[in-house]
């Protein structure tokens, strides 16, 4: 048997210098004259440890990382095709803590092997889902993704059951199924890294929820920062069409389903389901009042079911293993998995699916390590630009939809940032206003001009002009647009802005105090 | 400078790529993507052929043009250099490397040297926030930018 090595193609190892570790073997394997395979699979996530470079050898794989192009001479010379030791030994993949600790479910083929390879997907479990789902009456499957309690994990978490429910009771002759792809909160990557490294799982899972609601077409929508995850995808999809997963007869089925793949232009409102759709449709992304809502009269006023990308990438395991395996797993109304994005100034960034109820304290300072500065944790945002800044002092608080919403944040998708003692928390609230007047699709007035007022509010607070009156202001302001705006970019805008007031009071007194206490 | 292509030539070329994708569900996003590759913009000449091969008005059109940050009015340098800026980033110290590039390169965001060579654009988020700052060198990403980093991507744009 030859040797495999695999080295990620995944967007975020690439970003770290894969493709020269790729390069620099690849011709250290021809100047040895060894002959081996180089599979390109995705990655576990673990970014600390990328480019993490995996042998598969007798006794299993063994992983070396971070790769460096000047480390490839050496890994020969310890004989690393054999698993040899060497500094960047990491030994079995699924032992390294990181990784061992997770619960993966949505992501438990991501990474492993080549993500275009639908054997090597139906080798670790892939299909068998789709398998059971084509067996069963649409009611029955629709009644087996609202019993695993499963939430939508873009991050409004409206149970995506009840949602394919409403679209499979409508009558209409034509249906849509939409992978929301959007993926823009800075945090987050686990949508990227699934469609780079486990898109079939993808494909399934929109598949089960065209069979379930009767819809026939399926779009993705991928923004377009993501080349490298539409690459991916537009080739997964031609694969299984190929292969019959997808098409006219479903894995030999009477049911059809096929899906596009489309790109986003910029603009980060089109996350938002109903500007997705106007984009789609090939209109400017404008919000959509609701009602109606998507699933009466969605993707060109016929009933659509959105989901985000792991949301839907979580219905296979669900159709697999059945809805109460999943449920098991979390706590509360947070039922299954959630794959926690850590991220920012952390000293061990990456991908962390766990079942849901793990503290932020445990979250940061566990299984992230701390700051990659080493300087004292000051303020974590979860659940992206549109999330709370907490303090050190809600570290007690359960991963949970319900249990961040009491203390007036929210975990979104899932994507934690992390920030050090450096952080000037008045100019990430005034970040939070000029994102927002930036990317404000302009169609409701407390979000496009809220925003723009917002940014000269928390000038005149910096600047130190009347500071009480301006800042009984902002807080005005952000109750208008909390209230007022008709979705979540203006409306939840007011999280970091407010957040930040509310737990870094110091940072928003006026700045000769501010130099007095430096 | 790049030779810009005669009026009647951007009509038939853009002629050709609407003909190709029109029968799209919501063709217009493919096509003005198809448009950009094909041209680096989003030409004035080519909206009044869009409009007329989808039956939209050009103000519609203009109007959907307009509101997505990818479509450029006008051709960008050889190069295109997004920093990442957003939170993740942010908490790595993206405001310096953003200044450090702008001082090397003479420009500020949205602009283009005088050269042509680049074109530097402010991005808010590549999914790349385990590795942050991040930035996309002609589509190609790069993370953990530092002071190395950057010098070797302004010697490869002004190469």
């Amino acid at each position: 048997m030859i040797p495999r090595i695999y080295v990620p193609g995944d967007s975020g190892a690439l970003a770290l210098g894969a493709e020269k570790v790729a390069k620099a073997i690849a011709s250290e394997l021809a100047e040895r004259g060894i002959e081996a395979k180089i599979v390109r699979n995705g990655s576990r996530g673990a970014y600390f440890l990328e480019p993490m470079v995996e042998v598969a050898t007798a006794n299993g794989r063994v992983a070396y990382g971070p790769v460096k192009p000047s480390d490839v001479k050496s890994l020969f010379d310890s004989g690393f095709l054999t698993g040899g030791h060497h500094k960047r030994w990491l030994g079995a993949p699924d032992k390294i803590p990181f990784l061992a600790k997770q619960t993966r479910l949505t992501f438990a083929r991501c990474g492993i092997n080549d993500p275009l390879s639908l054997d090597a997907y139906k080798a670790l479990g892939g299909l068998k889902g789709l398998q059971n789902a084509v067996a069963m009456a649409p009611a029955d499957i629709v009644k087996q993704v609202t019993e695993s309690g499963l939430r939508g994990r873009g991050g409004a978490g409206f149970p995506t059951g009840i949602k394919w429910k409403t679209v499979l009771d409508t009558t209409s002759e034509r249906k849509y199924i939409v992978c929301n792809a959007d993926e823009g909160d800075s945090a987050t990557f686990a949508d990227r890294m699934i469609m780079e490294g486990d898109p079939f799982v993808l494909i399934e899972g929109m598949t089960i929820a065209g069979i379930a609601t009767g819809a026939t077409k399926g779009f993705v929508y991928i923004r377009s920062e993501y080349p490298h995850a539409v690459a991916v995808m537009n080739k997964a999809v031609e694969i299984a069409r190929k292969a019959g997963v997808l098409g006219v007869n479903v894995l030999g089925s009477p049911n059809a389903f096929d899906m596009e793949i489309r790109v986003g232009a910029g603009a980060y409102v089109c996350g938002e389901e109903t500007s997705l759709l106007n984009s789609l449709e090939g209109k400017r992304g404008v919000v959509r009042a609701k009602p109606p809502l998507p699933a009466i009269q969605g993707l060109f006023g016929k009933p659509t079911v959105i989901n985000n990308v792991i949301s839907l990438a979580s219905v296979p395991v669900i159709m697999d293993k059945g809805a109460a395996f999943y449920k098991d797993f979390g706590m509360g109304r947070s039922r299954g998995t959630i794959p926690i994005q850590i991220a920012g100034n952390v000293k061990q960034g990456g991908l962390f699916e766990t079942a849901f109820g793990l503290t932020l304290g445990e979250i940061v300072d566990d299984i992230g390590s701390g700051t990659s500065s080493g300087r004292p944790v000051k303020a974590v945002q979860v659940g992206g630009p549109l999330g709370a800044y907490f303090p050190r002092a809600l570290f007690d608080t359960p991963f949970d939809y319900e249990e961040f919403a009491k203390r007036d944040g929210l975990i979104g998708h899932a994507g934690v940032t992390v920030f050090d003692d450096t952080a000037d928390m008045l100019k990430q609230a005034r970040f939070a206003m000029e994102f927002c007047a930036i990317e404000s699709c302009g169609k409701c007035t407390p979000c496009r001009i809220g925003s723009t007022r917002g940014v000269e509010t928390i000038d005149r607070l910096a600047a130190g002009i009347e500071p009480e009156k301006n800042l009984a202001l902002v807080t005005d302001l952000c109750n208008t647009m909390k209230f007022g705006s008709l979705c979540a970019l203006g409306g939840f805008t007011p999280y970091p802005v407010m957040s930040s007031i509310t737990h870094f009071p110091e940072d928003f007194k006026p700045a000769p105090a501010r130099v007095a206490a430096e | 400078m790049t030779m810009q292509p005669a009026s009647t030539e951007i009509a038939s070329r853009t002629a050709a790529i609407v003909q190709d994708l029109k029968d799209l569900e919501g063709p217009l996003l493919p096509i003005l993507h198809g448009i950009q590759e094909e041209f680096g913009h989003v030409p004035q000449d080519a909206v009044p052929v869009i409009a007329d091969g989808l039956n939209l008005s050009r103000a519609e059109v203009h109007g959907v043009v307009t509101f997505y940050h990818d479509f450029r009015a006008r051709p960008a340098g050889r190069h295109v250099l997004k920093l990442c800026q957003a939170e993740a980033c942010q908490s790595m110290g993206s405001d310096a490397v953003a200044a450090r590039v702008k001082q090397l390169l003479g420009i500020d965001f949205h602009e283009t040297t005088r050269d042509g060579s680049v074109t530097l654009e402010p991005v808010y988020c590549l999914g790349l926030c385990a590795c942050s700052p991040s930035a996309m060198l002609d589509g190609e990403v790069i993370g953990r930018l530092d002071d190395d980093k950057i010098d070797e991507i302004v010697a490869e744009v002004r190469s």
